[in-house]
């Protein structure tokens, strides 16, 4: 367990300087979550079209440089694309964090591949994974119009 | 005093985390066990053990003799005054929903208000929440100020003729504040308002006479006294123990039970329903005997020193801002470091072997109050010495250098 593979530079990068943390204009859809034990926040604003893609995603939120990186990078990755891409996505990064790898997507580019990779070494932190996955979590209900906060601890 | 010797009393100090020595700066959480109280479960469970107060057998008189002497050493301990004060419970926890339980069913009507302050661990609010719930009371908070002083005077304005319970910390699980309990019990003395102490942060490290603390109630958990989890003491005044109904029912609190009516025994056993936990009951002792074998004036001063050394130390780092300056601190320093979340110093700390709590600490109201969602807590125990204040500040500097800072 190498406290290098937690925090690649990537991610301190996406932790200090988040991307997408705002709330989107004409976001239609969004939805929170909560990690009680924590006090991690998170709320997701979506933009979903007619099409069921995603025009635009965003967040706000407080948390540990794990959380808010794997929000920054899930906006980053999952704008543009249509929600079941997205959600194959989004089901492949957490098997990688609680089971391992899978191989990628076709969906995704070589960059977007290392981007969402650089978040593997969070399963050697299984009390962290929650901090991962929360956002994500997040998203699927926004999209979904599940009105329930996500509780990690749930 | 030779800590080393002492610390060489817990065998967890033997194993190695991620490689490295255990630094456990985590006792406010819960403290480590002594080999005494380890071993003493273990032997009661292979010669002595027995059900306690049921049956007529020679094991079930052993049982209950061992089970009964944990009582009487908590009532010395304590110095409670007499043993019939002493109730056990699962838990601190348990404690306080016992009395808010209890004492919320007979005496507080619709509008009567509770006093507890803004530092409270949720275990001294949640149960009163319940109360506000079910029996309209009406819950007012104290107010803590910068330094993390709760002071009388702020206690003082919020009581009215409706004010039915004062209920407060004695040591804040957070910025380790030790309330000025004495002039608390004093000011609700005048007004004939009954006094809760959660000692949860209290019991484990300062000497306590609950007599002439005068408090009515007092809880504790004995995880956090170098005893066995699932154990927790109730003291309470006789007068209330006779007055307030039972709080659960079934096997052991039962004085006589007919088809239309029950009697109840008188407290202890009327708060006691059920088997408890017998094995830790029993090894509980040890742990009460491990601290005054040491000395509790003894843990205060080692703490005391210990503390004083890391405030030292951390307040020259400048990174590291600590959370409250209380005037009379108990043994715990929370921080945070400037652009580093609480749990990712957590982390970073585990692999240096430093274990240290990273969150709200169950203290929600406390936090939002201080304008922050995390803290970093290191608390200590008897076993801790300067060496490990000095790797914690190590370990704090590597957090800055992964983070770049
Ligand atoms: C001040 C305070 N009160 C109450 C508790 C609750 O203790 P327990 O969970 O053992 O009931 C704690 C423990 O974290 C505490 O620090």
């Amino acid at each position: 367990m190498d406290l290098k593979e937690l925090y690649k530079e990537i991610i301190l990068d996406h932790g200090k300087n988040p991307r997408n943390k705002k709330k989107c204009d004409g976001f239609n859809k969004d939805a929170k979550g909560n990690n009680p034990l924590c006090g991690d926040k998170v709320h997701v604003f979506l933009k979903l079209n007619d099409e069921k893609q995603v025009e635009d995603i965003s967040f706000e939120g407080e948390g540990c440089a794990i959380s808010i990186a794997s929000a920054s990078i899930m906006t980053e990755i999952i704008k543009g694309k249509d929600f079941n891409v997205a959600k194959k996505i989004l089901e492949n990064f957490i098997y990688m964090l609680k089971v391992g790898s899978k191989p990628s997507i076709n969906s995704l580019t070589d960059n977007e591949n290392t981007t969402i990779m650089s978040l593997s070494g969070v399963k050697q932190f299984p009390m962290r994974v929650k901090c991962a996955t929360l956002a994500w979590h997040t998203f699927l209900h926004a999209a979904e119009d599940n009105k329930k906060v996500v509780n990690t601890e749930k | 005093m030779d800590i080393k010797e002492i610390k060489s009393k817990f065998p967890i100090f033997t194993n190695k985390v991620k490689g490295k020595k255990l630094v456990y700066l985590d006792s406010a959480n819960s403290s480590q066990k002594p080999k005494a109280v380890i071993d003493r479960i273990s032997n009661f469970y292979s010669k002595e053990f027995s059900n306690v107060g049921r049956s007529m057998h020679s094991l079930a008189v052993t049982a209950t003799n061992r089970f009964e002497e944990t009582r009487d050493l908590i009532k010395n301990f304590i110095n409670a005054k007499s043993r019939e004060e002493i109730v056990f419970t699962k838990n601190a926890t348990e404690g306080i929903n016992l009395i808010a339980t209890t004492y919320g069913e007979k005496f507080i009507q619709d509008k009567d208000e509770i006093i507890i302050t803004e530092l409270e661990h949720h275990a001294n609010y949640v149960p009163w929440h319940f109360l506000r719930k079910r029996k309209g009371a009406v819950i007012k908070f104290a107010e803590c100020d910068k330094q993390g002083e709760v002071s009388v005077d702020s206690i003082k304005k919020l009581i009215t003729n409706k004010t039915k319970l004062i209920a407060v910390t004695h040591v804040s699980n957070v910025t380790g504040t030790i309330l000025p309990l004495n002039k608390i019990i004093d000011l609700a003395k005048t007004k004939k308002i009954p006094v809760l102490i959660d000692g949860c942060q209290g019991a484990p490290h300062l000497k306590l006479d609950v007599q002439k603390l005068d408090c009515d109630f007092y809880v504790m958990s004995c995880h956090k006294m170098y005893g066995p989890t699932g154990v927790g003491v109730l003291y309470a005044k006789k007068k209330w123990l006779d007055e307030l109904p039972p709080y659960q029912g079934g096997g052991g609190m039962i004085d006589e039970v007919k088809k239309d009516d029950i009697s109840f025994p008188e407290s202890p056993t009327k708060f006691e329903a059920g088997t408890l936990q017998t094995a830790e009951i029993v090894g509980f002792a040890e742990s009460i005997r491990f601290i005054e074998n040491i000395g509790i004036k003894n843990i205060t001063q080692h703490e005391k020193e210990i503390t004083e050394y890391g405030l030292e130390k951390l307040k020259k780092n400048n990174s590291v801002s600590i959370i409250g300056d209380p005037k009379e601190r108990g043994a715990i320093l929370s921080f945070t470091i400037k652009g580093i979340h609480p749990h990712d110093i957590a982390t970073i700390l585990d692999d240096d072997g430093v274990a240290i709590r990273a969150g709200h600490h169950c203290c929600q109201i406390l936090h939002e109050k201080m304008g922050i969602p995390a803290t970093a807590r290191a608390s200590l125990g008897i076993y801790n010495s300067k060496e490990d204040i000095d790797i914690l500040n190590e370990s704090i500097n590597k957090c800055n250098k992964i983070f770049n800072n």
